[in-house]
């Protein structure tokens, strides 16, 4: 025979020690598709036949089962399940994982279950055990159907076992092979004219042919998707019923049933129901048509599926909404949520229960649409949508244009029903329902070992302690969560420099990007100072509307660890004030389309964060070695005119005694007084991000472009990044370039950046190269490394430099950092954004070499 | 690093034989850190002057650690310009016969009492002129301190920690020379490169006869045995620089009152056992105070410590000795990290918390995000606040005016707007809450710490 198993089910394997199960289970099954009752006994025990493990074994056969189901794989119990506790046991676990359960009954005569025994060297049953078993496999026979298997296969002679063979039949709600596009409407309640129109207004041709049937089409073949309630309350339920049953007869549309249906159907087959929430409307208009109406009305009703799994797995839909765990799973509970939802137990001031807000807990990738409950506007939480705008209560009918996302509606001609609770009952908030679930993070989406999903590089790990330590750092300095919607990346130098007699030469920097394949480099000027994140608000609605932070603000800058940059609140926002009046007069929100803009930038001077730490090391360094040196000097010449012989000793103290006066003369560019915001200087280098847009596709002349417009209009508060344009292959330009970084570093500037003419970059081998290379001066690694430094000596150590670590380091935070901007621009559920943050922060915190 | 020794006994020239090293000569001692160069800038019969010149090598103190913390060792380092325990370590290595009292030569000179004075070119002392003159004075040293702008082109920068200091006395050498080895580090009191096992031993050595006397003996051993910091700050310290420095400092009001952290926390252990709570949350449990009490009171059946620090679980486990209770109390006691900020499912379902002086470590933007997490979403019946209160910092001396008790808080409380808070949240979450002080009772200012109590009305 040929038996169709669901593609996920558990499927029982029925019979007596010796009816050849193991067989069975081996001839057509995947190996790992087996569970084996004597083989967990072997894992617990070394003995498959030791009975007083049965009960270890079991434990563990039913652990990976359900590890199995949970992962939705069809999985096989290869054990006598004779008795009914036994498989009751393992009927929970698939309902638990609703999961449909099939049953296959090895039925063999006592005889040649005792024969195949004696034949067995490992193992001597008694012949009474086997008769036992035998009875009890009888008595359960008729049984099985009730103890919910979903299907029964008795197979009762060695003949028909040999003629079995199966085929894995997919579930009625799997059409991952149907990709649309989609247009999904939600509850219709019988509102045909709004139907009509809407289905129009979505492009669809709309005829009826003479005996009334309609003939719907889309030019670009998209169909429809009814997430049920078509039916009770509204004026003309008949027609929105033979429109959708036409429709979906004809292939250009999709129904699952809502729960007015299901009571519909029950009441039409017979089973007594209460005539409640307009279900007599129905029932109304029905008694006018005729009976073949009814009778297609019936079977259509009985044919629906609680939920389908649509384009690739990508997206679900449900009338009232479906948690990640039942997509694409049968059973009762399954249809029930599909149905109804779920409820707190819990009612309302109007008696009315509430919902348990599964949206909220949703963690799934698919996009889930969904009605069942009227609201005034439809919203995105977590990849979900509730799309009943109650049409019948007075509403509108809406449409989501999938994979578009768009929302497209029709106003209710009427009210037709007065609704119990009223429609716009909840005020509605500034904030969307995203932003107000998002208050608050859950620490299950961000916290542990993760694994973060990047478009540039593919998974990203980070390990636990380091997730760890960027937990704290979040909690105990960062700004909110909302705000921190990127960090940028580390930056690594160039490759040592084995030559010149400093650690760092552009030479190698224009060589690394020569052997990646890119012609085409930028030299920027790289500023000494903090490196800030600038969220620039075109108003303080803006940053409600947009960014969920209820108080009135005009963005954030916030450090490379997420912290506000300036203690003072004032202070951030007049500086945003300036940035903001700076970007309307270049026009960066118009021409960007945006109400907001995100720069990643550096501000100076570099004393206004790192005071401290000039103060307690650079300025203490330097006067220590001022002063020691001098006296050590001193006292060495007094020797020399003794006649001793110190003459080494003076020139070494001399000319340490050089290195610390430039020690000193280099840190000292990089401080001065900051009184006011007039003693500030911004330098944005990247415009990295706007409404809907990351501009990782933009080149970096096109950023310092928008930039040059920007610093240009507020050149008292920012200053532009000055640089040069290099091809690595022409020996010419590469000499314009080293000059050009000579003279800048002269002239007390920290280095310079280089950086492919393309954002985002890669090799010919398509992997992702370094997106910035810095060159540091000769004069600005004194700080770094040392006044020292350059005494050969050291040099020869020092060259000794791992980059690797940073190297990765750096291109792993460059995918995170843009893969939260992709992921925040795409209007994503925090966390999802928040995720990336924390990984770029745990990358921070690895031990690499803080001088690189 | 450079030290001078000057003598005017007559003949000065005898103090070459005391040290073991003749005055017309320019010796080199290679050193585990560099070289040391002994020679005498000055050697007549009526004053000799012997210096001692430490070449410290930087780069090699950096690359020849295995691990480097990454903030300690610095390239940029003040260790080659300064006194410090490598001073110590030198004295020792290069006038280790000197410093152990013996003379071949001239033995009747070792005990005998030599006008002497040492002058040590930088070294820092945290502490000031005060500390300096505290350290050398009980030893009858007349000691004079110069000190220096950090850097003059900004003024405003004020002094540096470096000191020139000169210390005369008439004793003998080997006395000036164990004062040297064991006061500089002192002084100096930044982190030991060389902290062996045998430390304690050799300060007993070298503090042989005066250190038991000296009226700063206490601090003169906690900073001599100094040791380095817990790698486990090591992660945490390099995403935030600035918060390096996690020792507080001697003075805060909470070491003046020892008693008072563990006043507040019988007072929490009562209010929870009042209100019979036996599944209990000590959200910010550090390194376990309080859960240390509610280990081992029988009328707490479950309870899970809470914190944002790794490293401070990590010490709240050994401190508990987690891992090796007793069976009767194995498995009590849990240790979540967590953070406050964030909604924690593993939070939900408790009879009572305690946030013992926790929120005040919360930036106040970030407070509301608290309140959801503990009073919405975890929502135990009961939940203990405490936070100072502000107006009774007036009462530490110490304590600047408008300075916060500790240079993590953010934010300190009056009785006021902690009442205001509280009422608040109890109002928006459906608790009711009663506040009282902690600690001694002053009339006009209140208690040290101020405790709400907020127990969720029922239905």
């Amino acid at each position: 025979m040929l038996a169709k198993i669901p593609e996920l089910s558990l499927v029982l394997l029925i019979g007596a020690s010796g009816s050849g199960k193991s067989s069975f289970a081996r001839e057509h099954f995947l190996p790992t598709e087996v569970l084996s009752s004597d083989a967990c006994r072997a894992m617990v025990s070394d003995d498959e036949a030791n009975q007083s493990a049965t009960g270890d074994a079991f434990d563990i056969l039913h652990y990976i089962a359900g590890k199995r189901l949970a992962r939705g794989r069809l999985t096989v119990i290869d054990a006598t399940n004779v008795q009914p506790e036994a498989r009751r046991s393992l009927i929970a676990l698939a309902r638990q994982h609703h999961v449909l359960v099939t049953a296959i009954v090895l039925n063999l005569p006592e005889q040649v279950c005792i024969d195949r025994n004696i034949g067995r060297a490992d193992r001597q049953f008694g012949r009474h055990v086997i008769q036992k078993q035998i009875r009890q496999l009888k008595a359960s026979l008729s049984k099985l159907r009730r103890e919910g298997m979903h299907q029964v296969i008795i197979l009762s002679s060695e003949d028909e076992i040999a003629a079995f063979h199966w085929t894995r039949q997919p579930l009625w709600n799997n059409k991952s092979d149907d990709h649309g596009p989609f247009d999904i409407i939600g509850d219709v309640h019988g509102c045909f004219d709004e139907l009509h129109a809407l289905v129009e207004k979505l492009g669809y041709h709309v005829l009826q042919d003479s005996t009334g049937t309609y003939q719907i089409r889309h030019p670009e073949s998209r169909k429809l998707v009814f997430l049920g309630d078509l039916v009770d309350r509204g004026p003309k339920i008949t027609d929105v019923l033979r429109f959708v049953m036409d429709a979906v007869d004809s292939g250009t549309a999709l129904c699952v049933p809502g729960n007015h249906e299901w009571k519909l159907l029950r009441q039409l087959k017979g089973i007594p129901v209460t005539v409640s929430h307009g279900l007599q409307e129905t029932l109304d208009q029905l008694a006018r048509k005729d009976n073949a109406f009814r009778e297609r009305t019936k079977k259509f009703f009985g044919r629906l599926v609680s939920h389908y799994v649509l384009d690739g797995g990508r997206l679900v839909v449900a009338h009232a909404g479906l948690p990640a765990s039942m997509h694409g799973r049968g059973s009762a509970k399954v249809r029930e949520f599909a149905l109804y939802g779920e409820t707190t137990g819990e009612t309302d001031e109007f008696g009315l229960p509430i919902r348990y807000n599964w949206a909220a807990d949703y963690r799934g990738s698919a996009t889930v649409v969904y009605g069942h409950t009227p609201i005034p506007r439809p919203e995105w939480l977590n990849h979900t949508i509730n799309i009943d705008t109650g049409c019948v209560f007075g509403g509108r009918l809406t449409a989501l244009r999938y994979p578009e996302n768009e929302l497209v509606d029709e106003a209710a001609r009427r009210v037709y029903t007065d609704p119990i609770r009223p429609l716009n009952f909840h005020p509605v908030s500034q904030l969307s329902a995203q932003q107000v679930h998002d208050d608050v993070l859950d620490i299950a989406d961000i916290a542990g070992k993760r694994r973060v999903q990047t478009n540039l590089m593919g998974t990203v790990t980070v390990p636990e302690e380091n997730s760890a330590a960027a937990l704290e750092v979040l909690s105990r300095f960062a700004a909110d969560p909302k705000w921190l919607i990127y960090l940028p990346p580390t930056m690594s130098p160039a490759e040592t420099s084995q030559e010149s007699n400093t650690l760092e030469h552009p030479m190698e920097a224009f060589s690394y990007f020569q052997h990646q394949g890119v012609a085409e480099v930028i030299c920027e000027q790289k500023h000494m100072g903090s490196r800030a994140v600038i969220i620039v608000c075109r108003d303080g609605r803006v940053a409600t509307r947009r960014f969920g932070v209820q108080e009135n603000s005009l963005g954030i800058v916030y450090t490379r660890t997420g912290r506000h940059f300036f203690e003072n609140p004032d202070m951030e926002q007049a500086v945003l004030d300036r940035v903001r009046m700076a970007s309307e007069t270049a026009g960066l929100f118009e021409r960007l389309q945006s109400d907001w803009l995100l720069f990643d930038a550096e501000i100076m001077p570099w004393s206004l964060k790192a005071q401290d730490l000039l103060q307690r090391q650079y300025a203490a360094v330097g006067r220590a070695a001022h002063i020691g040196l001098a006296a050590a000097l001193d006292t060495l010449t007094q020797a020399a005119r003794r006649g001793l012989d110190t003459a080494d000793l003076i020139s070494q103290i001399t000319s340490q005694q050089t290195h610390a006066e430039q020690f000193i003369a280099a840190y000292r560019h990089y401080v001065w007084p900051v009184g006011s915001l007039n003693d500030l200087k911004i330098a944005p280098f990247h415009l990295l991000a706007s409404e809907g847009k990351v501009h990782m596709d933009r080149d970096h002349l096109w950023h310092l472009a928008q930039l040059q417009s920007l610093t240009a209009a507020d050149s008292a508060l920012m200053m532009s990044t000055p640089m040069l344009r290099v091809l690595v292959d022409k020996p010419g330009s590469i000499e314009a370039g080293v000059a050009w970084w000579e003279n800048i570093t002269a002239a007390g500037f920290e280095g310079m950046v280089v950086k492919p003419q393309p954002f985002v970059a890669r090799n010919s081998g398509g992997k992702l190269i370094q997106p910035a290379i810095k060159v540091r001066g000769r004069e600005y690694l004194r700080i770094i490394y040392g006044p020292d430094y350059t005494a050969k000596e050291n040099l020869d150590r020092l060259r000794h430099r791992a980059l690797a670590a940073k190297r990765a380091s750096a291109l792993r935070e460059f995918a995170l950092g843009l893969e939260g901007l992709q992921r925040f621009v795409a209007g994503e559920p925090l966390h999802r954004v928040h995720e990336c943050v924390l990984a770029v922060l745990a990358l921070e915190s690895q031990p690499i070499d803080p001088r690189l | 690093m450079l030290l001078t020794i000057t003598t005017t006994y007559s003949p000065a020239t005898e103090l070459g034989y005391l040290l073991h090293k003749h005055p017309n000569k320019v010796q080199t001692f290679p050193l585990t850190f560099g070289q040391a160069h002994v020679f005498y800038p000055e050697a007549t019969a009526a004053r000799c002057t012997a210096a001692l010149l430490l070449s410290v090598d930087p780069v090699g103190l950096v690359r020849g650690k295995t691990r480097g913390d990454g903030l300690v060792d610095q390239y940029v380092n003040d260790r080659p310009y300064t006194a410090s325990s490598f001073l110590s370590v030198a004295i020792a290595q290069v006038f280790g016969t000197a410093l152990a009292g013996h003379c071949k030569a001239r033995p009747e000179l070792v005990e005998q009492r030599l006008p002497l004075e040492a002058t040590i070119a930088v070294v820092p002392s945290q502490g000031g002129t005060p500390l300096i003159r505290s350290l050398f004075e009980p030893l009858g040293y007349t000691v004079s301190a110069t000190s220096y702008s950090l850097d003059e082109q900004f003024p405003q920068w004020g002094d540096s920690p470096y000191y020139t200091v000169r210390l005369s006395a008439t004793l003998p050498l080997y006395q000036l020379l164990n004062h040297l080895y064991v006061l500089i580090p002192v002084l100096d009191n930044d982190k030991h490169y060389y902290v062996g096992d045998d430390e304690v031993a050799k300060l007993l050595r070298h503090g042989d006869g005066w250190l038991e006397f000296h009226p700063e003996r206490q601090l003169i051993a906690k900073r001599y045995l100094k040791r380095s910091r817990h790698l486990t700050t090591i992660a945490l310290s390099r995403l935030v620089p600035e918060n390096v420095d996690e020792e507080p400092s001697s003075l805060t009001p909470e070491n003046q009152v020892p008693s008072l952290h563990e006043q507040r926390l019988m007072m929490v252990v009562e209010e929870l056992k009042k209100h019979e709570s036996h599944r209990v949350l000590d959200l910010g449990c550090g390194e376990g105070r309080l859960l240390r009490y509610l280990l081992k009171d029988p009328s707490f059946k479950e309870v899970v410590g809470l914190d944002v620090s790794h490293p401070a679980l990590a010490r709240a486990q050994e401190r508990l000795h987690l891992d090796r209770l007793p069976s009767h109390l194995d498995g009590k006691v849990t240790l979540l990290h967590g953070s406050l900020t964030y909604r924690d499912r593993r939070l939900e379902g408790f009879d009572a918390a305690a946030l013992v002086e926790v929120i005040e470590h919360l930036d106040l933007s970030r407070i509301p995000a608290f309140e959801r997490v503990v009073f919405e979403f975890a929502r135990p019946k009961v939940v203990v606040v405490t936070t100072p209160n502000a107006e009774y910092n007036r009462l530490y001396p110490s304590l600047p005016q408008g300075a916060m008790r500790h240079k993590d808080h953010r934010f300190e409380w009056t009785r006021q707007q902690f009442a205001d808070w509280a009422q608040k949240v109890a109002r928006r979450f459906g608790y009711a809450v009663r506040i009282d002080g902690l600690g001694p009772q002053d009339p006009t200012v209140g208690s040290p710490s101020q405790m709400g109590v907020f127990t969720q009305h029922v239905g």
